[in-house]
């Protein structure tokens, strides 16, 4: 156990290395040259000269990017092209509203997703299985931002009950964390069905039946639990999705995120802000990854109890 | 019970001894009993056909304005109603087929491509080559493809065309992961074996007998990929990295009506709707071949 | 004459497949008397897994439907239960256990938990004494570390272990009935030995009956007082174990007796049953032996022989041969 935690902890560092790494070059292969870029407008040669020497532009490319892990690791951004202001200062007030939108997404496509897929799994054949599942196809093939538009449309113009963007209050959360996870609740409902009906075949299944068990606890108790281990693993995957798909939610219902922040900095080619966005983003994702392999290894018995 | 399952897997081996012929119509018979992949077929082909036609089939022409007609609901001379410029929505619309299924056919061809590629080369040969190939495919897998194609598009630029490169490069890595667990099994199996036996050289064995075994499964996903692809096309145009908003492409249309989502919402509902159909029938087909070709992935 | 517990009377399950429905059996009827050790023989795909779960009723999520017959546990119809009184039956009444011990218990449940729930759900026990029990029901089935075994995985048990478990599961509510499938099959031979031992022992401390399902006649010999010969389906011949090892009536019976090897007997190759059991969408018509026999005449391939009654009580065989042969010696 204790061996399996350091493994995939210290797994994820050669990755982000990497995945920095490309990130760098990312931003490097930009053509233009960033000093001048970063210099201004009206810089004489001289400026520039020196903003590529401040840079450590003039370096070696491994030096640069050496020189560069240093600065993240110190916390150091960068400063915006755009607005002066530095990078973290920029990020910071988004983080919190991106975070709590894919957290009220992923609760509710969670809850509604898994109950979904498991009732279809229990009604195979049947129409309720039939309705669920085209539910679920349906909002795997739903474009978030159209269905975004359509919510306001309906919510918000006609009917004037729920703010149309913005985050003025609690509500404002509703609309836009409906449309996030719609994909992740589809996702949720096919996967736990197949995991349910492949649990259901298995031998312990008829077993517990055997015991005189009743149906509904023999799904609860003894295919459900068995699938909550895949279903915990896959949900854990989605927080990913549900971070990048917060990038067009957030661009329907102007709101001050992350994503917006990215899509923003892209059309101004801010790239001091792209860089640390995603970079922030990729970080995000090998944490998360990260946390569903450790909680892959508690909830499973053969790798809690690995001699 | 355990003789039933056996009794299930036999018939599989015994199909893929059958010969070609009775192979694809029996595809047809169990693909036809499926009845929402049909009508998903069905609509696709029709997709296909309008796309070819638009040209011929469109009201009046795409780019022309009629400034009095502006943002006119659908009515009798209008079906779908027109834009801020008074452009015909149904004219947009059609011709935006062409665009939409264009992108997302090249740029799923060109991931499947060179993910089928690398996928056999790091099945086949395994060793650093395999690790080398997978362990980036994993990395890349790790990231949501919107974020991929955001991230590729924010370096190389925006457009149609850096678009397609952005969602190809995000198709790689599911045909090379395919691609390569495919290769791994057909590579056990007797008939490479009895290939090698006699002689075959690499390449010969990788083209004549593993390819073949991995067509169902590359059509699958392939299917399911064109899907994808075209719902984060139009993500990008939406977010304005796409296609440029004088162009018909459904991603901006819907990005432009959203600036009119209070006055005339039928252009929202209208670019919109057609993505969200288009995406879900080629998901709905790719559900169905996967039932008909390859029930054992689920 | 002893007390019958189970009788089946003209069971048929039938499976729902995509071209029309199948029949798995038929017209199967027997009976187990109370303390007795009933077996149930025949090659794989012979239709005994389908009478074990059609008895119990664990048809559930497989393609199969009962669509005739009785069961009668103690004189009660167990097909006309409603789920909920069937349930009050099994695992109390009557228990089972399986060919694969290791993916037959819940592989994310201690071992204690999954014992505990089959005696909480029968007995009125509260969770202390339910543990308790548990204890003493691992301590009778010979596992001998109980403490460590209760609080383990199923991952952590071997296979012969996990059979332990679960017997112990299933005798925890002193069942009168064990239906076990294949026990053995899936273990080693010593550990095989072993666990046969465990079961008679508890028949006879416990007067519970046994119907021991296997493909296996040296554990038939071993174990069981009377023999059910199952083929396609049906069932072929029926008697007690000394009848049917010294006067086999069934060609059936007969070839999978010479399959045997002989103590003190030499041979090159032990003969075996050419061909193979009919598939169940293609049963031939008449005698489903028919085409694999080597005694067959025309009527075999035309009419389905009946189940009569032999000379010796009790014992049964469904053979146009062997009908022939009786009226004969009748007439003699």
């Amino acid at each position: 156990m204790g061996r399996y935690f350091l493994k995939r902890v210290l797994g994820t560092i050669p990755l982000m290395l990497v995945i920095s790494f490309i990130i760098f070059m990312f931003v490097h292969m930009i053509p233009g040259d960033p000093a001048r870029i970063m210099a201004g407008k009206d810089a004489t040669l001289e400026e520039i000269n020196r903003t590529r020497q401040a840079l450590g532009l003039d370096q070696p490319l491994m030096k640069q990017y050496l020189m560069y892990l240093d600065r993240m690791f110190h916390g150091d951004l960068g400063t915006s092209t755009t607005t002066g202001q530095t990078v973290a200062e920029m990020i910071g007030p988004r983080f919190l509203p991106t975070l709590t939108l894919a957290g009220c997404a992923l609760v509710w496509s969670l809850i509604i997703g898994v109950l979904l897929g498991v009732l279809s799994a229990v009604m195979r054949g049947k129409w309720e299985d039939y309705i669920g599942m085209l539910i679920a196809i349906s909002g795997i093939s739903i474009p978030v931002f159209w269905l975004g538009l359509v919510l306001i449309q309906i919510f918000s113009v006609q009917l004037g009950w729920l703010p149309t963007g913005g985050l003025d209050n609690m509500q404002s959360y509703i609309l836009p964390s409906f449309s996030l996870g719609i994909g992740v609740m589809a996702i949720m409902a096919r996967f736990s069905r197949s995991s349910m009906l492949e649990n259901m075949k298995e031998d312990y299944v008829r077993t517990a039946r055997a015991k005189g068990q009743k149906e509904s606890m023999v799904v609860l108790k003894h295919a459900f639990r068995n699938s909550l281990i895949e279903v915990v693993t896959v949900a854990g995957l989605q927080i990913g999705g549900l971070l990048a798909g917060s990038i067009l939610v957030e661009t329907v219902f102007t709101i001050p995120g992350m994503g917006r922040l990215l899509v923003d900095s892209i059309k101004f080619r801010d790239y001091p802000v792209i860089e640390a966005e995603l970079l922030l983003f990729s970080l995000q994702f090998v944490v998360i990854n990260l946390i569903v392999d450790l909680l892959y290894g508690v909830l499973n018995p053969k790798i809690r109890y690995e001699s | 019970m355990s003789e039933e399952k056996g009794a299930l897997t036999v018939p599989q081996e015994e199909q893929a001894l059958a010969p070609r012929q009775s192979r694809v119509k029996a595809f047809f018979i169990k693909f036809l009993g499926r009845k929402t992949a049909v009508v998903a077929a069905c609509f696709i082909i029709l997709l296909v056909i309008i796309a070819f036609l638009a040209p011929v089939l469109q009201p009046f022409d795409p780019a022309t304005p009629d400034y009095d007609a502006i943002l006119s609901p659908p009515n009798a001379k209008h079906l779908f109603g027109t834009d801020e410029y008074g452009r015909d929505i149904l004219s947009r619309l059609l011709a935006g087929s062409r665009l939409s299924l264009s992108v997302s056919l090249s740029s799923v061809t060109l991931g499947a491509g060179l993910g089928a590629v690398l996928g056999i080369l790091a099945g086949y040969y395994g060793g650093w080559l395999d690790s080398l190939i997978m362990r980036t495919a994993d990395v890349l897998l790790a990231f949501p493809d919107i974020l991929l194609a955001i991230a590729i598009v924010a370096v190389i630029g925006p457009g149609l065309s850096n678009v397609i490169i952005a969602v190809a490069v995000f198709s790689i890595p599911s045909f090379a992961r395919i691609m390569r667990s495919s290769t791994l099994t057909v590579k056990q199996s007797l008939y490479v074996e009895a290939a090698r036996s006699i002689g075959a050289t690499n390449r010969s064995i990788m083209w004549k007998h593993i390819f073949p075994g991995t067509v169902a499964s590359i059509i699958v996903n392939f299917t399911m990929r064109i899907g994808t692809a075209i719902l984060a096309a139009a993500s990008l145009s939406f977010l304005g990295f796409g296609a440029k908003p004088t162009e018909p492409d459904w991603g901006a249309m819907l990005s432009t009506g959203r600036n009119y989502l209070g006055v005339a919402p039928h252009i929202v509902y209208f670019s919109g709707g057609i993505i969200f159909l288009t995406v879900l029938a080629f998901n709905l087909l790719g559900d169905g071949l996967r039932d008909t070709l390859d029930p054992k992935i689920q | 004459m002893a007390e019958v517990l189970l009788e089946v009377n003209h069971l048929r399950t039938e499976f729902k497949k995509r071209k029309g429905k199948v029949t798995a059996i038929d017209d199967v009827s027997f009976h187990i008397d109370k303390g007795e050790i009933v077996g149930l023989v025949g090659e794989s795909g012979c239709g005994k897994s389908v009478t074990s779960l059609s008895i119990m009723r664990l048809l559930r999520d497989t393609p199969g439907e009962i669509t005739n017959g009785t069961v009668l546990l103690g004189g009660k119809n167990l097909l006309e239960l409603s789920d909920k009184e069937m349930h009050a039956f099994q695992g109390k009444q009557m228990a089972m256990i399986f060919q694969e011990p290791m993916t037959s218990l819940n592989p994310v449940m201690r071992v204690k938990e999954q014992i505990v729930e089959a005696i909480r759900l029968h007995l009125d026990m509260d969770q202390a004494q339910a543990l308790k029990h548990t204890e003493k029901m691992l301590t009778q089935v010979g596992i001998p570390d109980v403490q460590q075994v209760m609080n383990s995985y199923p991952h952590q048990l071997s296979g012969g272990m996990s059979q332990r478990v679960m017997i112990a599961m299933a005798m925890s509510c002193y069942p009168e009935l064990l239906i076990a499938d294949e026990p053995t099959t899936a273990l080693d031979v010593t550990i095989q030995a072993q666990i046969l031992d465990l079961m008679r022992e508890l028949n006879q401390k416990n007067g519970m009956s046994i119907l021991l399902i296997t493909h296996d006649l040296g554990v038939v010999a071993e174990m069981c007082s009377r023999v059910i010969v199952m083929y396609a389906g049906r069932i072929v011949e029926q008697a007690d174990v000394e009848t049917l090892f010294a006067h086999p009536r069934n060609p059936y019976t007969q070839g999978l007796l010479a399959s045997l090897p002989r103590l003190g007997q030499h041979v090159d190759m032990l003969p075996s049953i050419p061909g193979t059991v009919p598939d169940l969408a293609n049963m031939p018509a008449g005698c489903k032996f028919a085409p694999r026999c080597k005694y067959a005449m025309d009527i075999c391939t035309k009419e389905e022989p009946k189940l009569v009654d032999m000379e010796k009580p009790g014992c049964k065989c469904r053979c146009w041969l062997v009908e022939q042969q009786m009226k004969e010696e009748g007439k003699a």
